[in-house]
């Protein structure tokens, strides 16, 4: 039976692109775990954003090949070599892609508002000083600043804006990014979420999330934004509370 | 790459193609696909991009969407060539406002911006 992931083989590098590693195949394994409600889920565009290597798009492009018909993936990285790279380990397994070479996805998120059905993110969540954030080359794959969190903070309106109104996110974070934080940033615009993979190793611990537009959630927000409401939401808070004191 | 053009804003659209070296890859033809993005696409600019690539077979006002289930598969056909399986290995985008170009080389657009176009 042939792979239904990237070949590390057949995967191109450079020194200056992150190579595949423990992040990238925990967020392939969590894309494998969840291959059968991705078929079903039917995805006409499905993105990554900052694809380096390209070990990742190409796995959700061999997860999807065959079993989901008219499918067209994108891939967007800010260094101009891993965007070749990409492309070089996509030809390798014989699968097609965009590859374009932007920042997050600017010069696409106009035109493809609300169109993205699945949206892949490995991003650089390494705490690091804020002045490492934006630097060329192989660091531009891993330094997130302040928490790991200035990037990440840059990409989620931009996934918030690109994803079609069933769309999925994929997110790999680090303990040290809090997560919980983030998807309490997701859930005020709206969006559910699921721990995915959860996987330590020798120097992090890691993250996958899941994350989809949770339409009761939305209308619960709205309701709690509105100040006729602030009597259920204090005593949702009270009811925390007292959970809290309990336990 | 004529997708990503069609896509492709930076601060205006449409991205004006200068073609050096276009390629053709055969895709798998898909009606449902070519529909869905049938009303995404800016048709105007289709047409202009595909012509630079040296496709001149689309026609030149939007055909009505019922064409689209009509039956007849010749216009899908000619949507699908010029959306999916034109590509542009090597040229140029050019922004239709300010006139930067964006590279193009090896299929892969370079949309960065410089520091002071930020």
């Amino acid at each position: 039976m042939p792979s239904r992931i990237a070949e590390i083989r057949l995967v191109s590098s450079d020194h200056e692109v992150y190579e595949p590693c423990d992040d990238s195949f925990a967020l392939v394994d969590a894309l494998l775990a969840d291959r059968t409600n991705l078929i079903e889920h039917n995805p006409k565009i499905c993105m990554e954003i900052g694809c380096g290597s390209g070990y990742v798009i190409t796995s959700l492009i061999l997860l999807l090949k065959n079993e989901v018909p008219g499918v067209h993936f994108l891939a967007t990285d800010t260094n101009p070599i891993a965007a070749r790279v990409t492309n070089e380990t996509l030809e390798a397994h014989g699968v097609e892609a965009d590859v374009i070479c932007t920042d997050i996805a600017s010069c696409l998120e106009k035109r493809l508002a609300g169109s993205v059905d699945v949206i892949v993110v490995n991003p650089p969540y390494v705490p690091t000083p804020d002045y490492e954030v934006g630097m060329e080359g192989i660091a531009s794959a891993w330094a997130g600043g302040e928490n790991g969190r200035t990037v990440i903070d840059k990409i989620l309106p931009v996934v918030d804006l690109l994803l079609s109104e069933k769309g999925w996110f994929y997110l790999v974070t680090l303990t040290s990014n809090s997560p919980s934080e983030i998807c309490l940033l997701m859930r005020k615009k709206g969006y559910a979420s699921r721990i995915m993979v959860q996987r330590s190793t020798d120097e992090e611990n890691l993250i996958i999330l899941k994350f989809w537009r949770d339409k009761d959630q939305e209308m619960l927000d709205k309701e709690t934004s509105s100040s006729s409401s602030f009597l259920s939401q204090f005593s949702r808070s009270l009811s925390s509370f007292i959970e809290k004191q309990w336990r | 790459m004529l997708s990503c053009n069609i896509k492709g804003v930076s601060n205006g659209f449409p991205l004006r193609i200068e073609a050096g070296k276009v390629i053709e890859k055969e895709v798998d033809f898909n009606p449902d696909f070519l529909k869905h993005m049938f009303a995404k696409i800016e048709w105007k600019a289709l047409v202009e991009g595909a012509r630079s690539m040296g496709y001149a077979e689309l026609p030149e006002d939007s055909p009505d969407a019922t064409v689209l289930d009509s039956g007849d598969e010749t216009f899908l056909r000619k949507l699908h060539h010029a959306l999916l399986e034109l590509h542009l290995e090597e040229g140029a985008l050019v922004c239709p406002e300010t006139g930067r170009k964006f590279p193009v080389n090896k299929g892969i657009p370079n949309m960065l911006l410089h520091e002071d176009e930020v």
